[in-house]
């Protein structure tokens, strides 16, 4: 057997070469997810059987599952696959860039930059219409992503040194989120809470036409750069040796990463760990090799995110428990786990 | 193709390294880059392959400033091997190997069978094809450091630099890693630049040899020309005596210092 398949086209120009174990494992974890998506779909107030939610989907299913289905339970489930891929992408392409396994959006403060500015938008512009909520993410995540670009990335990227920095840079974003939702109207406090910690309650189809063409555009953009942080994992020498222009493939990179934070902050909120667990889930199951990191990150990051907001809404029924609470659950644990693997660096 | 400096200034920050260098590197030759710690062969090695942007002066590729080429076309005709370079853990060495096609490949572009063939040349050249699909950090020192030579093969240049290729290598991997440079250089007839520590190995692998002292060349020329009691001393300052290896021929450095001194023994080689 062959470890790899390889494509080739000799009409359009086009080759490539596929890993056997990445492509069935890429294949394997996306029908695991979609099989999560569709008996997740049927969770819920009214118990639905995935027969029945396969039904609906087609559209031969009864009028009053469809009803449930389509309206109410799908933008839900169909967000937090988007939000979590998102993160997930988001997170390999940090820590591709950066070589560092500690480093994710997250934990280096940028989901918290995003955060800032778009709590500040939704307090300060309440009427601003809502499509620019991922733009005013955007912004916040990027000013971070330049803040930590002047202090810790060049000069060596030592892991700790970095992490100490993004840590400060977190706490910060957090001081100044809690800032704005004090000198907030009251309504719009428990909004902003609830969707600070991370939460997908309530979304609708606009949620989801929100997200969908940030993501797809620029996981398009990473899919096209993969190649360049590929070989920026071998240190910044051999990709100068190689001919790699380096400061542009890095900004370019992280130009993709901020985009995928803010979108994602911007409609799920700043759910935690999910970008910093996603590619360690990839690495372990695929290897290093970024171009098979990345779609099963994309997998991962949405499994999670499903995952969590399952047992979110179910397990303390009729409670409904902010997904970004289950993921730092598991993700704090985890990067502890981390920082005590990777001491000494 | 053929690489030189003009007038090169090197630095690290306000200290000058290396100053108003002129430096032709031989064709098809192996050139060796001796001198102390610290005195700056790495960073001209470094700078030869674009890595470091002079202070002043230039590196002349083809007699054209080499950061006027364009840096994919750079990495067509030269290749450099970094000091104590990592991969990312649990990187097979076909994965590693194949990342030296990166200058000719594009994103629809990304395995042709010119990249095929190079790679699994590369890995022939390097005695790893059966190798191929293990990580490379399960691999021993030597093994490890063909790895990286053989993605530096498979880049498909007719000159290559190396720093320090056989650092923290054992004896029997050391003579490894030159052989398979020797032979590269002898079939293939490419280039090869490389900083080495040792200088009996330098002495014995060099058609050139080029020592490095006070930002500037000292001397350079074969190892049998060059290499006096006076170099050892003024490049290393080291009190040593130069004699003949007796299985090669070329110059040996036998350094003084303390140690053990047996009686029954003359300073005078015996055979």
């Amino acid at each position: 057997m062959k470890a790899n398949y390889s494509v080739r086209s000799r009409k359009f120009a086009v080759s490539l070469l596929i890993s056997r174990r990445a492509f069935w494992t890429t294949v394997f974890f996306a029908l695991i997810t979609i099989a999560l998506a569709i008996v997740s779909t049927g969770m819920g107030e009214m118990k639905i059987s995935p027969a029945e939610v396969l039904k609906a989907l087609l559209g031969i299913g009864s009028p009053q599952s469809a009803l449930v289905i389509t309206t109410l339970r799908l933008p839900r489930i169909l967000v937090a696959l988007l939000v979590g891929g998102a993160f997930g992408a988001a997170g390999a392409i940090m820590q591709a860039i950066v070589r560092n396994p500690l480093a994710s959006p997250d934990i280096l403060g940028v989901t918290g930059g995003a955060s800032v500015t778009a709590v500040a938008f939704i307090t300060i512009f309440q009427s601003a219409s809502i499509f620019l909520l991922p733009f005013a993410a955007f912004a916040g995540a990027i000013l971070i992503a330049f803040v930590l670009y002047l202090f810790g990335w060049k000069r060596g990227l030592g892991s700790f040194r970095l992490v100490m920095i993004g840590i400060g840079l977190k706490a910060l974003t957090g001081a100044l989120v809690t800032i704005f939702i004090v000198l907030a109207p009251q309504i719009l406090t428990s909004k902003a809470m609830i969707w600070l910690t991370g939460s997908i309650y309530g979304t609708s189809w606009t949620d989801v036409s929100l997200i969908l063409p940030w993501f797809l555009i620029l996981l398009a953009l990473a899919s096209i750069c993969a190649r360049h942080a590929n070989i920026l994992q071998l240190g910044e020498e051999i990709a100068l040796g190689v001919g790699s222009r380096l400061s542009r493939n890095q900004l370019c990179l992280m130009l993709i990463c901020v985009g995928l934070t803010g979108a994602a902050v911007a409609i799920g909120g700043a759910i935690g760990f999910v970008a910093l667990l996603a590619p360690h889930i990839a690495r372990q199951l695929v290897g290093p090799s970024f171009g098979s990191i990345l779609p099963v990150s994309v997998i991962a990051g949405s499994f999670i995110v499903l995952g969590g907001d399952l047992i979110a809404r179910t397990a303390f029924a009729p409670l409904d428990v902010p997904v970004g609470a289950i993921t730092s659950a598991i993700g704090a644990p985890f990067f502890i786990y981390l920082l005590y693997k990777n001491r000494g660096r | 193709m053929t690489l030189a400096t003009k007038q090169l200034t090197l630095s690290y920050g306000e200290k000058p390294i290396i100053e108003n260098l002129d430096l032709q590197i031989p064709a098809g030759k192996i050139t060796v880059l001796i001198g102390s710690n610290g005195c700056g062969k790495s960073t001209l090695l470094r700078s030869l392959a674009r890595l470091l942007k002079p202070v002043t002066g230039a590196i002349l590729l083809d007699g054209r400033d080499i950061f006027q080429h364009p840096t994919r076309e750079v990495a067509k005709q030269l290749a450099i091997l970094p000091q104590g370079p990592a991969a990312p853990e649990g990187l097979t060495v076909f994965q590693l190997v194949k990342q030296g096609r990166y200058p000719y490949q594009n994103w629809l572009q990304q395995w042709s069978k010119q990249d095929e063939q190079a790679v699994v040349q590369a890995l022939q050249a390097t005695g790893l094809t059966a190798l191929a699909d293990r990580p490379v950090d399960s691999l021993s020192g030597g093994q490890r450091q063909r790895a990286w030579i053989a993605m530096t093969l498979a880049q498909g240049t007719g000159t290559i630099l190396l720093d320090e290729p056989t650092t923290y290598l054992d004896m029997t991997h050391q003579i490894e890693i030159l052989d398979l440079l020797y032979e590269l250089n002898e079939t293939e007839k490419r280039t090869i630049v490389m900083v080495l520590h040792d200088l009996n190995l330098s002495c014995r692998y060099a058609h050139h040899l080029i020592a490095i002292s006070n930002r500037q060349i000292y001397a350079q020329g074969s190892p049998e020309e060059i290499m006096t009691e006076q170099l050892v001393r003024d490049v290393f300052q080291l009190d040593s005596q130069i004699a003949v290896d007796p299985l090669y021929g070329t110059p040996m450095c036998i350094p003084y210092g303390k140690g053990r001194k047996l009686a029954q023994r003359t300073a005078v080689p015996q055979y």
